[in-house]
């Protein structure tokens, strides 16, 4: 048997939905037994939700206002009281878990796998490097746990017809106070989740200023996608950080995806890779993004997306 | 602020298209161009934008790595740190053991301040910076994208992947650097010639007497699973008909 401690991502209200994949992934582990751990303020309904996903043995909910923020000084040494009977301690590689996880394996004097997107064995894993330009067969060693983030863009999420038993947790390692969540500054948006939409529709520096970002989103709407963005949009500030799609933005796994106005640089390209269908549109022939696009269609945007927008009409 | 400590890794340029090797024993990195890590140009940067603002004396580079790492760490005192030093090794190090080592330097030179990139774009491990504050019993800012100090706390805005966070930490601290924390400033000959002249120091790594960690090793390489290239519609209405062919509209 291989127990597996997965860490639930949250906003608070609503459990991340990269967790069921990361579950996914979990499953994978030869003779898995996995248990998630979510530690909110508030963990009621984000546990329940947990409880539901399929492969899911039992949820473990620990609830204390130090939560707020997540922040990952406050839960690594909660994570890593629990850890001495568990084999695995996974979380996602989102940017929380990318925060937190490294803080619990060197806690636990381990390396971290990083990206897991395929388990190949007990031990042994793929992973992405150099932005997706290889992959790498790695093995953790024998005998110690083995800590690892989950590149969720490479598994589809597991059912949620479960209903696994809920243990409440008691705070069990002290909170250190030297650091202190401050605020949370994030653009609500009535839009698709860009992480989870089936649809996204992307722009780049092509796009020339906010305003004209507003062919972008128009489209969306149309399409009902998500929104996304290239560094380069980021950079501008035609968009905020949180649209960013690549290596060092968002990894995202949608059915269709619309590059529009970018070149398509392996530091975007390794954040759509897994994406059902890919679409681009740009000016020059020859831009890369061509070269992994199911789509193309070469052509000045400005002319193409107007276009496109009233042919979905 | 006496000190801030900034890591340096060498690694192969982003702009290089990086191949697996024929036979899966690694990536080509013969030949290839070589530089500093961009996220860790942008942690510097940042560092002598403090030094500069009179809230630190002096910025020490650190790279771990073999004999050649001198190249980016004297890119490193061209831009403007003080100092830099070797921790020189054959062998690439693990992040555990890069924490390990890069504690024992804060330890020595006493630093108040760490500034690492959020992650090396060789390995994409992103791990080092919290596995040193970790170490270090300290706390950690990662993926900063905006910093503000106040006595002996910085304010940090970081980005997540919902957008910002703002979160405080007391000094001493681990912060790691994002994209947008700064556009590092172009080396400029006369600093080039400047910097043959700062101290850089070479410690082996045995010297640093650190214990073995249980590193995960890379067992095989393999490319990517390709996408292949499509087609090429002529207008809007190919590409409304390519997509209805494909049950996405
Ligand atoms: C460490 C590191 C990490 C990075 N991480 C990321 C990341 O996570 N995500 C990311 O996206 N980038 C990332 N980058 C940046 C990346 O290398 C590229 O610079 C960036 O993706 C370029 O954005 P772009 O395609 O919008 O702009 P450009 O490369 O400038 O491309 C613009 C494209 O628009 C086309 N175009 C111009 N006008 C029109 C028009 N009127 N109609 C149609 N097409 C037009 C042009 O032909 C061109 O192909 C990273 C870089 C580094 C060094
Ligand atoms: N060998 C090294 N030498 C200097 N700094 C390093 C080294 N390895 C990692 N770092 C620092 O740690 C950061 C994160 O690295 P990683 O955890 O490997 O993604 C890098 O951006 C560097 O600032």
């Amino acid at each position: 048997m291989a127990k597996v401690l997965l860490i639930a991502e949250h906003d608070g209200e609503n459990l991340n939905a990269n967790t069921a994949k990361c579950v996914a992934c979990a499953a994978g582990i030869p003779g898995a037994e996995i248990d998630i751990a979510v530690f909110a303020e508030s963990a009621g309904d984000i546990a329940a939700e947990a409880a539901s996903l399929e492969s899911v043995s039992r949820v473990l909910s620990s609830e204390d206002p130090a939560y707020r923020g997540a922040l990952a000084a406050v839960l690594a040494p909660q994570i890593v009281a629990l850890a001495g009977g568990y084999d695995y301690v996974l979380g996602p590689s989102t940017t929380f878990g990318k925060d937190l996880m490294p803080r619990v394996a060197a806690l636990l004097g381990v390396n971290q796998v990083s990206d897991i997107m395929s388990v190949e064995g007990e031990r042994t894993f793929k992973r992405p490097i150099y932005a997706g330009s290889a992959i790498v067969t790695v093995e953790a060693p024998a005998d110690v746990t083995v800590v690892g983030t989950v590149r969720a863009a490479s598994y589809r999420p597991v059912g949620a017809g479960n209903s696994a038993a809920v243990e409440s947790l008691a705070m069990t390692a002290d909170v250190p106070d030297h650091t202190r969540f401050i605020a949370s500054e994030s653009g609500a948006s009535d839009r698709p989740d860009l992480q989870s939409a089936a649809r996204v529709v992307a722009g780049g520096r092509a796009l020339g200023s906010a305003d004209n970002f507003d062919l972008i989103y128009k489209l969306a709407d149309k399409l009902d996608a998500g929104v996304g963005a290239s560094r380069a949009a980021v950079d501008a500030g035609y968009v905020p950080n949180e649209m960013q799609v690549g290596q060092t933005g968002r990894i995202i796994a949608p059915d269709l995806y619309i590059a529009i106005g970018i070149s398509g640089a392996i530091q975007h390209v390794t954040g759509i890779k897994d994406a059902g269908t890919i679409v681009a549109i740009n000016k020059d022939e020859e831009a890369p993004i061509f070269e992994i696009a199911d789509v193309g269609l070469v052509g000045d945007l400005f002319n193409v997306v107007p276009e496109l927008i009233d042919a979905l009409d | 602020m006496e000190k801030i400590l900034v890591g340096l890794k060498r690694v192969v340029d982003y702009n290089v298209r990086v191949r697996v090797k024929g036979d899966g024993s690694g990536v080509e990195t013969e030949g290839v161009k070589m530089s500093i890590n961009p996220f860790d140009e942008i942690a510097l940067e940042e560092a002598l934008r403090i030094k500069e603002r009179g809230e630190a004396n002096e910025i020490v580079v650190v790279s771990i790595g073999s004999g050649e790492a001198q190249q980016q760490l004297r890119t490193g005192l061209a831009m403007g740190a003080d100092r830099a030093i070797l921790v020189e090794t054959a062998e690439e190090p693990d992040p555990l053991s890069a924490a390990r080592a890069l504690l024992e330097i804060v330890n020595r030179e006493n630093a108040e301040l760490v500034l690492l990139g959020k992650q090396a774009i060789d390995n994409d491990n992103a791990q080092t910076g919290q596995m040193l504050a970790t170490l270090w019993g300290r706390p950690q800012a990662t993926f900063a994208s905006k910093l503000e100090f106040s006595g002996e706390s910085v304010r940090v805005t970081r980005e997540v992947d919902a957008g910002l966070d703002v979160i405080e930490v007391d000094l001493p601290a681990v912060i790691t650097a994002d994209l947008r924390l700064n556009e590092p400033r172009y080396v400029k000959l006369p600093d080039i010639m400047k910097a043959k002249k700062k101290p850089l120091d070479t410690i082996p790594w045995a010297d640093l007497e650190l214990p073995d960690s249980p590193a995960i090793s890379a067992v095989s390489f393999e490319p990517p699973a390709a996408r292949e290239r499509g087609i090429i519609v002529e207008d809007v209405a190919g590409l409304v008909g390519a997509l209805k062919d494909k049950g996405l509209l």
